[in-house]
């Protein structure tokens, strides 16, 4: 890649645009130097590409939640970046176990305790958590 | 402590820049490229059984802890690294060390660092920084990908060293103690060029070194028989963002490793690295046209199935040429 080739397509979500990272080009001498750059298109479009499927997904989970098919922890994970095997450590449980307190029969019957560490690890209030969709 | 002084550079990746930012503050100058080189930070896997966020894990370098710890046993510099059982004694240490007046480099999680930009912060929790000083409560912090030198909340630094996941930090931290009088580059820049070639090459398992290129070629030609059109965009996407965009310098780390070469060739004296680094330069480039066609080929997710053929070839274009640069390499006369 030529230094005039370095592309600047600027990262305009989700405050991307707030840093602009180094890369390594050649110059007219042919030489390595590091030029910034605000970003480029294709790479740009594949992190935007990621941030609206995890978008799709809370849609999706909002109205499962609504329903009743499924307890907000769900959602708030999926807000949080975070899937199950990540969750379960975070929590200190077993992965069966936090699937099992994704069913919202079992959510209503989770002692203070629990909901105060899934409150802790979502960085809400237990009210945000159990109102959640309600 | 709140004087603390470090100077900041940055750096297109983490733990290289964190590398060079330290030993330059020690007095040894050495580039990003070099510390990179040396540290034989260029590698790829790619592990279709692991999946990280739903998609299987592809990586352009070597595993994280691994170049800090080459360059300084390579220049012979005394270092110390230290995990740690709780977030309490892990900023106990660093408090300790801090006040001894040296700056600390630790692991963490992009996702606990609030002044990076919301677009960044996923859960990958083998991010580089330095704690440099601090002041009140606040660590003053030099994060290589940041144009400037920051801030960060104690709370928020023991999260972000205490992530769970994988790899989990574990507090991890590492400072260096004494440096010796001269340092020989040479020395180390050929045992860095080996070890390298040695990755690239030898692993007898298709999931690591230039091997794993050809079993990711393979996959992408499979993908649009074996996967959703949607979960295939998405994959797809995974592969140009690791290549390009976690902390790079672009065409995942070809063009800082060529940076390498031709700094290695200048230093040494040696035209046949100058000419690799041309080379190597071709093939970064090579990358780089993969992913505009990886990303071009996710915008349209109903295209027909030779794009993902003729993706695949590309990127089987560029193992081949990176298999022919490395075998070449591995056999210069030092």
């Amino acid at each position: 890649m030529n230094v005039n080739e370095v592309p600047q397509d600027p990262k305009d979500f989700r405050e991307g645009d707030k840093i602009k990272k180094v890369v390594y080009a050649v110059d007219k001498e042919g030489h390595y130097t590091n030029v910034t750059s605000a970003g480029w298109e294709a790479e740009n479009f594949a992190t935007k590409q990621a941030w609206d499927a995890i978008d799709e997904e809370m849609a999706e989970t909002i109205e499962r939640v609504r329903k009743g098919e499924v307890s907000p922890i769900l959602y708030f994970m999926q807000k949080s970046l975070m899937d199950i095997s990540i969750l379960a450590k975070y929590a200190g449980k077993w992965q069966w176990q936090v699937k099992r307190h994704m069913k919202p029969a079992v959510f209503k019957k989770l002692s203070p305790a629990m909901l105060q560490t899934y409150a802790r690890i979502f960085n809400i209030t237990v009210d945000e958590l159990t109102g959640f969709g309600k | 402590m709140s004087s603390a002084q470090f100077l900041h550079c940055q750096h297109a990746h983490c733990e290289s820049g964190v590398t060079s930012n330290l030993l330059q503050h020690e007095g040894i100058h050495i580039s990003e490229p070099m510390a990179f080189g040396i540290g034989a930070g260029i590698f790829f896997a790619h592990l279709p059984f692991v999946k990280v966020s739903g998609t299987p894990g592809t990586t352009f370098r070597t595993w994280p802890g691994a170049i800090f710890k080459r360059v300084t046993q390579r220049l012979h510099i005394d270092i110390h690294t230290e995990r740690f059982r709780t977030p309490e004694k892990a900023m106990h240490a660093l408090d300790n060390v801090l006040a001894a007046g040296k700056p600390v480099g630790m692991l963490s999680s992009v996702y606990y660092l609030p002044y990076l930009p919301e677009a960044f912060r996923f859960h990958f929790n083998a991010h580089n920084i330095v704690a440099y000083g601090k002041e009140g409560n606040e660590y003053l912090i030099s994060d290589p990908v940041m144009e400037d030198v920051t801030r960060i909340a104690p709370e928020d630094l023991a999260k972000a060293r205490f992530a769970k996941g994988t790899p989990e930090p574990r507090g991890f931290m590492y400072y260096i103690k004494s440096v010796p009088q001269t340092v020989n580059f040479e020395r180390a820049i050929q045992a860095g060029i080996k070890q390298t070639c040695f990755f690239m090459l030898s692993p007898p398992l298709p999931w690591f070194g230039n091997k794993a290129i050809f079993l990711l070629a393979k996959k992408i030609k499979q993908y649009p028989h074996k996967l959703p059109p949607r979960k295939a965009a998405l994959y797809l996407g995974n592969i140009i963002r690791m290549q390009e965009e976690i902390g790079t310098g672009g065409g995942g780390f070809r063009f800082l490793y060529a940076a390498f070469l031709q700094e290695a060739g200048e230093m040494m004296k040696r035209d046949d690295l100058l000419e690799y680094s041309k080379e190597l330069t071709t093939i970064g480039d090579a990358w780089r046209n993969f992913a505009y066609h990886a990303a071009r080929l996710m915008k349209d997710r109903k295209s027909d199935l030779v794009n993902f053929d003729e993706l695949s070839e590309l990127l089987h274009k560029c193992g081949e040429m990176e298999k022919d640069l490395f075998t070449r390499m591995s056999k210069i006369k030092w």
